[in-house]
């Protein structure tokens, strides 16, 4: 790109955005005089720039403003909400967990072997539950394109 | 106290968890708030999910915002980024068409001839749908100028870029504007 055209497009901005000063007025003048392309150029923005300054967006009903902070403040209590379940829940699966591996030492009516499976079982599921969670946790700390629009 | 004193001891009561106190300040934002994510999603629901789901955020956050800064400038990115993801995540690259004029709101009827009334709105709902078939970046930059009418300066501090390279992508936005137009008529 020359400084020409580098210069004509810094112009036909602020001219479009009505910003130019009287020195750059007279300039951006002599050059849309002299081009046909920047003529053609100017006339053609502007024109899009007469519709898209005309435009507003529908306002929403007052209704919607009067509940927007209550909508919010909802949504965080329930986040809160959301955190405590979660933990109580995890409480509960440890300890029944727990609760279960010791009823199934315990029981003398199951052979050996069956005890072994049920327990890997068990063992199988806590690991690779742990190993998900290590994961997404070593991976929101550690990420470091996690502030990058993917 | 003037309104950058109340906000800045409304958002030092909001970061020590007062949670009244970043009510006022949504209160303050969330107009401003709405029509941004508005302009990116181009979906009223969208719209309003994404830029409350974005002050829970920033409030969630609210310890690691410099207190010396724009709260808006801060949580815009959060909002943003949101907005971005929401398209990326739901496939919603294409907005839909049917639904972008009732955003708009119509010409009024200033005692103008009907017939060049209705030819002016015709012709801005063509820019209309050609708006929201930019890219969202560049849809952002156009409304913020145009339809928001914010400064070079309040966009390159919202938008964290200099206040030439707002203008060139203004620039270059609207060229593609006008290319989307060329091609729909």
């Amino acid at each position: 790109m020359n400084n020409l055209t580098e210069r004509f497009q810094y112009l036909i901005t602020k001219a479009l955005d009505g910003n130019l000063n009287s020195e750059e007025k007279v300039e951006f003048e002599k050059l849309i005089s002299e081009s046909k392309d920047f003529q053609n150029e100017w006339n053609s923005l502007k024109e899009i720039k007469e519709v898209t300054k005309s435009m507003k967006f529908k306002e929403p009903p007052q209704e919607l403003w009067d509940k927007y902070w209550l909508s919010v403040y909802s949504r965080l209590e329930r986040g809160i909400a959301w955190i405590l379940i979660s933990i109580g829940a995890s409480i509960i699966l440890i300890y029944g967990g727990f609760k279960l591996i010791e009823s199934i030492i315990g029981d003398a009516t199951l052979t050996w072997i069956l005890k072994t499976a049920i327990l890997a079982i068990i063992i199988g599921f806590v690991l690779l539950l742990v190993s998900v969670i290590r994961e997404r946790f070593f991976l929101k700390k550690t990420d470091k394109y996690k502030e990058i629009i993917r | 106290m003037n309104t950058n004193e109340a906000e800045y001891s409304l958002l030092i009561k909001a970061r020590n968890g007062n949670k009244e106190a970043y009510g006022e300040i949504v209160k303050i934002y969330m107009r401003r708030a709405y029509f941004s994510a508005l302009t990116l999603l181009g979906s009223h629901d969208d719209a309003l999910d994404i830029s409350q789901e974005a002050f829970i955020r920033a409030y969630r956050a609210i310890k690691k915002f410099d207190i010396n800064k724009k709260f808006f400038t801060w949580y815009y990115q959060i909002l943003k980024n949101l907005c971005l993801n929401h398209l990326r995540d739901k496939f919603r690259h294409s907005i839909n068409f049917s639904n972008i004029y009732e955003l708009l709101e119509n010409i009024k009827d200033n005692g103008q001839d009907v017939e060049i009334m209705v030819e002016r709105n015709e012709t801005k709902k063509i820019v209309w749908e050609a708006l929201w078939k930019l890219p969202p970046e560049d849809r952002e930059i156009i409304t913020a100028k145009d339809i928001v009418n914010a400064s070079y300066e309040e966009i390159a501090e919202l938008l964290q870029i200099p206040t030439g390279t707002v203008m060139s992508r203004l620039y270059n936005a609207r060229k593609k504007l006008r290319k989307i137009i060329e091609e729909m008529r």
